[in-house]
């Protein structure tokens, strides 16, 4: 009785792993070209931010004319792979942070700085920067302790029907990866790109700006920029995407 | 591919959406209706449909927009969902009744349907202001749609 229980345990975590595994990232769902284009530096639009960034840096602001690299210092070395572990839980607040909350959190807390509006060009490429210096490294964010009711409420609001077409996310992004949608082929949902440069948009835009747009095509309620519902989702995606690389600046259609 | 006066009726209901109680907009009503079986063999609200009227409607990203996830035999479509059935020759397989019972509210047959209810607005979550208590299609547009499913025999 204990083995066959401790062999459905074992069958069980198998299944999750499975899935997990077979998850991958929407850069594969692009044509060659594309694909080739986010791979090189050069011509990857993304990284006209991610360069952006890295002037902002090392950039002075606010009332104490303090910049990132005074604290922080190369960034290269000092934010290689913080963003793999975001949104994360601040100890001193005891909130969950997405990476654009931290640097707005580290200006107004430590910089005496005003915070970069969410969606401005600057805040997308400080972000970009900073994730950028993950590229290539696997998402492992925690979930556990403080962090766990805000996966769980992130979870349920992904497998929550919603909007006047009455649609789940995991319904598109677990139950038709692949397939199209009109035009466009339906990702496994996994939040490594971003920020991204989307073709639809001609320019680079944060995971909550592509939340947004696929809370539009439901038509359910576009929840604000930096919401705690879409932080929470944030940190579900993360979870499901762990062991996947961060490849900030994603290209996308 | 909308025309003007499209755009003037859709500015024309913005506009309403404004200053009337969304509870005073004709669009909220919605119709009752008798199901048997799987289908809703009555019109709603005794209505005739208009099989043009019922293409435009699929075809319209604004209301419809049933080619995001379905295939449809139309013209100057290049880009068609493929998450769901092909409309081809839906109307060959499914009777007139079955097809108004799965437009309204496919629901009813398979809870965990990916299709939407085209004429419901109860149990619905977190529906964006604009779309709140109005269901996808009214009475009419369902019979129109319905009207023009019908004609996909092969």
């Amino acid at each position: 009785m204990r083995s066959a229980l401790l062999a459905l345990v074992v069958l069980m975590a198998g299944a999750i792993a499975a899935t997990a595994e077979t998850r991958t990232s929407a850069r594969e769902l692009l044509p060659p070209e594309l694909q080739a284009q986010q791979a090189d530096d050069d011509a990857n639009p993304g990284m006209l931010w991610v360069t952006s960034g890295q002037q902002l840096w090392s950039m002075p602001a606010g009332a104490n004319a303090k910049s990132c690299s005074e604290c922080h210092g190369d960034a290269t070395t000092s934010m290689r792979g913080i963003a793999a572990r975001y949104p994360a839980i601040d100890a001193k607040s005891g909130r969950l942070m997405n990476l654009e909350q931290r640097i707005n959190n580290c200006r107004t807390a430590n910089m005496a700085a005003a915070a970069l509006p969410y969606e401005g060009e600057d805040l997308l490429a400080l972000t970009a920067y900073v994730a950028h210096q993950s590229r290539g490294l696997p998402v492992s964010v925690r979930i556990d302790n403080a962090a766990a009711p805000h996966f769980e409420a992130g979870r349920r609001f992904y497998f929550e029907r919603q909007g006047q077409l009455n649609v789940s996310c995991s319904q598109c992004h677990d139950d038709n990866v692949g397939r199209r949608l009109r035009g466009d082929r339906i990702s496994s949902g996994l939040p490594t790109a971003w920020p991204a440069y989307r073709l639809d948009w001609q320019k680079m835009g944060s995971l909550h700006r592509r939340l947004r747009a696929c809370s539009l095509g439901v038509r359910a309620e576009q929840l604000d920029f930096g919401s705690p519902e879409y932080v929470n989702l944030e940190l579900y995606l993360a979870g499901r995407a762990d062991g996947h690389l961060v490849e900030t600046p994603g290209l996308r259609k | 591919m909308r025309g003007a006066s499209q755009g003037w009726r859709a500015g024309l209901i913005g506009l309403a959406f404004c200053f009337v109680p969304p509870a005073l907009a004709t669009e909220v009503r919605i119709a009752t209706f008798e199901a048997v079986g799987d289908a809703i063999p009555a019109p709603l609200d005794g209505l005739a449909g208009d099989s043009t009227r019922g293409q435009k409607l699929v075809r319209d990203r604004e209301t419809g927009n049933c080619l995001i996830c379905h295939q449809a035999p139309v013209a100057n479509e290049p880009f068609q969902g493929d998450l769901a059935p092909s409309l081809a020759g839906v109307g060959g397989r499914l009777s007139v009744g079955q097809l108004r019972l799965r437009l309204v509210d496919q629901s009813k047959l398979n809870p965990a349907t990916l299709m939407p209810a085209y004429h419901r607005v109860d149990g619905l979550t977190r529906v964006a202001a604009r779309y709140r208590n109005r269901p996808v299609f009214s009475a009419q547009e369902i019979e129109d749609v319905v009207a023009w499913l019908a004609t996909l025999k092969e």
